[in-house]
């Protein structure tokens, strides 16, 4: 627990040769455990508590009013927080973290490496007979470009486009996302690629083309939202406001959905589903699905949370039904 | 604004911070307060009643079958066939367990309850019942009895918690009789899977092979030996759980064998 520590006024006063009003203050906060009354630091604000505990970097720290609370943000100044005489904050260890773009890099660096190696029938995948050779059907080259492209375009993203709130995350997601974006992609990549792999049958070439136009159609409209998305933020700043339709008309869409950018995504593994009639690829589009859903709904609920005058008509993914 | 004080506590999921004592503090109020538990209403709780007891009922059944079975042959060979039917209906019937958790009438994951119910059934009718050679193999009897044997205590014990009246004997027994029926049990099932594997090979079960117009494979033969490589880390780690809960649950001999 803490003394009365804060005294600002006193000590500017008292620095510019002033009497010294509160002589038993001292500037700055100390904060105690109130558990073990071990002194833990002194604080001006919420951030130097890794001074004392180094293995406690800022970015592994959780600080609440409230156990089971929301964390307290970095900009939060100790006079505006909601609390009385005696305030009490609750200490959390987030773990190790790493940063959201090194995160992103791996996991998106990945599947556009690995899908090579099959397109390229590398040795040890395949029988050796067809090591280094390459697919007869066209629909296999063309899924290989969608796919680099898939990949290439969110690595540049993460380079350019996106701003995040958070800088890191748990250091464990990177094991989780790399295997599920990794595993997925070879799983795929394994199909498409196989010297026995069957072009679209049902509808043939006219399907494959439909196809290419939605998952083209649904990259351009991804990015869109993406850059929309990033616009609404200044550099360097988390405000948070309600995305809205620009002049861009792929981003329209805001009218109907609170989360395009995951309705493009969806649309883009469907179409990229169709181009090469592969069961695997449509298992990656459902689970994909069923996590963007999740995450668009949580979105949606947050904006809904956050703004009084958030538009009624809006779904979070998919318009007027999900 | 002054601040009489500002207290950081490390809540227990902080590490312990050692530093020298200071002082004369006021001792942290705990604001985490006990998470409460709402158990099932009175509806869900004579549903769940009904179900433990029919369960309970059930696989008694079997266990009366396995016995007059082998009482009649003279043998422990083949009893499988005189309990199938009855088997095959509770061990199933069990799916049922996924959806009280997740309607949230029994408190437990629907994740792990998932899983462990999906393995048995798994076992029941995509081992057992799909490749008819091992039906006759001892191994068979090995994972039933210890089914049987489980399941009996386990859904009584459900039953007799719901009732608020548990005998010490009945909890004393799940947290006892599985140190040897868990191993039993699963021994039995890799066995079993074991002795499956060649005639899957054989027929090709279950699987698919390229090339075909979905562009998928599937085989069976590898998914069985994968299937029995992941009991390596399982069946230790759920092992190892249940004696833990053991510790907890026992430690309190004294306060309940008056029951």
């Amino acid at each position: 627990m803490i003394e009365r520590r804060e005294g600002w006024e006193g000590n500017d006063r008292a620095n510019e040769g002033e009497r010294d009003l509160f002589p038993q203050l001292k500037p700055g906060v100390e904060i105690l455990d109130a558990k073990t009354k071990d002194k833990l630091c002194f604080l001006d604000k919420v951030r130097p508590l890794h001074k004392y505990y180094p293995q406690w970097y800022a970015a592994r720290q959780s600080i609440r009013l409230d156990p089971k609370g929301k964390s307290l943000k970095d900009e939060d100044v100790l006079q505006h927080l909601p609390v009385g005489t005696t305030a009490t904050f609750y200490f959390r260890d987030l773990g190790a973290q790493i940063s959201w773009v090194t995160v992103f890099l791996t996991e998106y660096g990945g599947p556009l490496l690995l899908y090579l190696m099959f397109y390229f029938r590398v040795p040890f995948i395949y029988a050796p007979k067809y090591d280094f050779t390459t697919s007869k059907h066209w629909v296999v080259h063309l899924a290989c470009m969608c796919h680099s492209f898939h990949y290439l375009k969110r690595l540049l993203e993460t380079l350019f486009v996106h701003r995040f709130s958070h800088g890191t995350m748990p250091l464990r997601n990177i094991f989780k996302n790399c295997t599920y974006y990794w595993g997925f992609a070879a799983w795929m990549a394994y199909y498409i690629n196989h010297p026995l792999y069957t072009p679209p049958t049902i509808y043939g070439e006219q399907q494959v083309r439909i196809a290419l136009i939605i998952f083209l159609f649904c990259q351009v409209g991804n990015f869109s939202i993406h850059i929309a998305l990033r616009n609404l933020r200044p550099p360097g700043s988390k405000t948070r406001k309600i995305p809205y339709p620009t002049k861009n008309p792929f981003t329209w869409i805001f009218l109907l959905v609170s989360c395009p950018n995951y309705t493009y995504e969806l649309g883009s593994w469907f179409g990229f589903t169709l181009m090469t009639q592969c069961l695997p690829v449509a298992f990656f589009t459902a689970v994909g699905f069923i996590q963007m859903t999740v995450w668009a709904k949580g979105k949606h609920r947050s904006y809904l949370k956050e703004f009084r005058d958030y538009p009624p008509l809006r779904s979070p993914i998919l318009p007027f039904v999900l | 604004m002054w601040y009489t004080g500002i207290h950081v506590v490390s809540a227990k999921w902080g590490s312990v911070m050692s530093a020298p004592a200071m002082g004369t503090t006021k001792t942290a109020h705990s604001d985490v307060a006990p998470k409460k538990k709402r158990g099932p209403g009175a509806l869900a709780t004579a549903y769940l009643v009904i179900y433990n007891v029919v369960m309970t009922a059930g696989w008694l059944v079997i266990a009366v079958g396995l016995v007059r079975a082998y009482l009649v042959r003279g043998s422990y060979h083949g009893l499988y066939f005189s309990i199938e039917k009855p088997l095959k209906f509770f061990q199933t019937g069990a799916l049922l367990e996924i959806l009280h958790c997740a309607v949230g009438i029994v408190p437990s994951s629907v994740v792990l309850t998932g899983f462990q119910v999906l393995s048995r059934v798994f076992l029941t009718w995509a081992v057992t019942h799909s490749v008819r050679e091992v039906q006759s193999e001892d191994s068979v009897l090995l994972f039933v009895s210890a089914w049987t044997i489980t399941e009996i205590i386990r859904y009584s014990f459900y039953t007799f918690s719901l009732l608020n009246h548990l005998p010490y004997l009945i909890k004393w027994a799940r947290y006892t009789f599985f140190l040897v029926l868990y191993p039993m049990g699963v021994t039995g099932e890799l066995l079993t899977i074991y002795a499956a594997l060649p005639y899957v090979q054989k027929t090709g079960l279950y699987s698919v092979t390229l090339p075909n117009k979905y562009n998928f494979s599937f085989d069976y033969y590898t998914f069985l030996i994968l299937t029995m490589v992941s009991y390596i880390p399982l069946f230790p780690q759920l092992y190892f759980h249940m004696m833990r809960q053991r510790k907890k649950v026992l430690a309190h001999v004294e306060e309940y064998k008056t029951e």
